[in-house]
């Protein structure tokens, strides 16, 4: 017999791309730096983080703190949560590659073990995690495009069979100076922004601006 | 002395984007690791990268690593005995 599944709700969302940063579909942050670096260095200072682990990272982990601490920012009563009621899944196209590229340009001469530790893509949930104290089932898909049925899915399984109650997915891509994080917020309860969580919601999330 | 602890300093700050310390924020006696200026395992792993690289010493005993990285003046000493060693 096929249980009721509750509706989920898209209660938050955050876009980073092409220098410009949008919160729940509304501009937060425009650009004006000439590398990405920079570009993220200035979300970093426009959100007071405060976080000196930030400048350890790599770029991959730094685009999706970033976008996560957006996301979340205002948004998210986490207090309403267990640390493991909290999951997060992730996706992108080149996984780690960006830092892989960077790393093995180091083993030429002597390898950076700080560049090595970041050569897997789900070290950015891990620096999520740990900057958020969340500690719920969490994944890193690497997918040729973004697969918004697949991710309806996965998330929709997850919060139906109460591996966790909330969940921050998306995509965060980055290779070189071409990247985009769209991250979202999957609650069971709604509020007054909210979307439904439906494939054509995740679509319009992520094709907001037709970047 | 003075001259090579202020070079450490900044070379530590620099291998270990510490970018929200400045050379004088850190103490000649300060703990690295933990209480002091906080470093973990993997900084831990760059100050040995660190000393290969800038001064061609090569840390043979790991067992050494955390007298040798206690603080940024045993880091000096250790630099300076092994320069000695090697004239």
């Amino acid at each position: 017999m096929r249980r009721l599944q509750e509706k989920k709700h898209i209660t938050a969302s955050c876009r980073i791309s092409r220098r410009v940063v949008y919160k729940n579909n509304k501009l937060l942050y425009t650009g004006t730096q000439d590398n990405l670096s920079d570009f993220l260095e200035g979300i970093y200072q426009v959100l007071n983080m405060h976080y000196p682990k930030y400048y350890k990272m790599d770029r991959l982990s730094r685009l999706g703190l970033v976008a996560a601490e957006v996301l979340m920012k205002g948004s998210f009563r986490q207090e309403k949560y267990q640390s493991d009621e909290i999951a997060v899944v992730l996706a992108n196209a080149n996984s780690s590659l960006d830092t892989d590229i960077r790393y093995q340009e180091t083993i030429k001469t002597i390898p950076s073990p700080s560049l090595f530790v970041y050569t897997l893509p789900n070290i950015v949930i891990g620096e999520i995690c740990i900057r958020h104290g969340i500690k719920g089932e969490n994944a890193f898909f690497v997918f040729k495009q973004f697969d918004a049925t697949f991710m309806e899915h996965y998330v929709s399984n997850l919060l139906d069979n109460h591996l966790a109650r909330a969940c921050i997915c998306g995509w965060v891509e980055l290779l070189r100076e071409e990247y985009k994080a769209v991250l979202m917020l999957v609650e069971k309860e709604q509020s007054s922004r909210t979307l439904l969580f439906t494939k054509k919601n995740i679509i319009k999330t992520w094709e907001f601006d037709h970047g | 002395m003075d001259k090579l602890l202020l070079e450490l300093k900044k070379q530590i700050i620099e291998q270990l984007n510490l970018k929200d310390l400045k050379p004088e924020d850190i103490g000649d006696d300060q703990p690295l690791f933990v209480e002091g200026i906080g470093l973990d395992s993997i900084d831990a792993l760059e100050l040995i990268v660190l000393l290969q690289q800038e001064y061609k010493i090569k840390l043979s005993n790991a067992e050494e690593g955390p007298k040798v990285f206690k603080s940024v003046r045993t880091m000096a000493e250790y630099i300076i005995a092994h320069q000695d060693q090697k004239q």
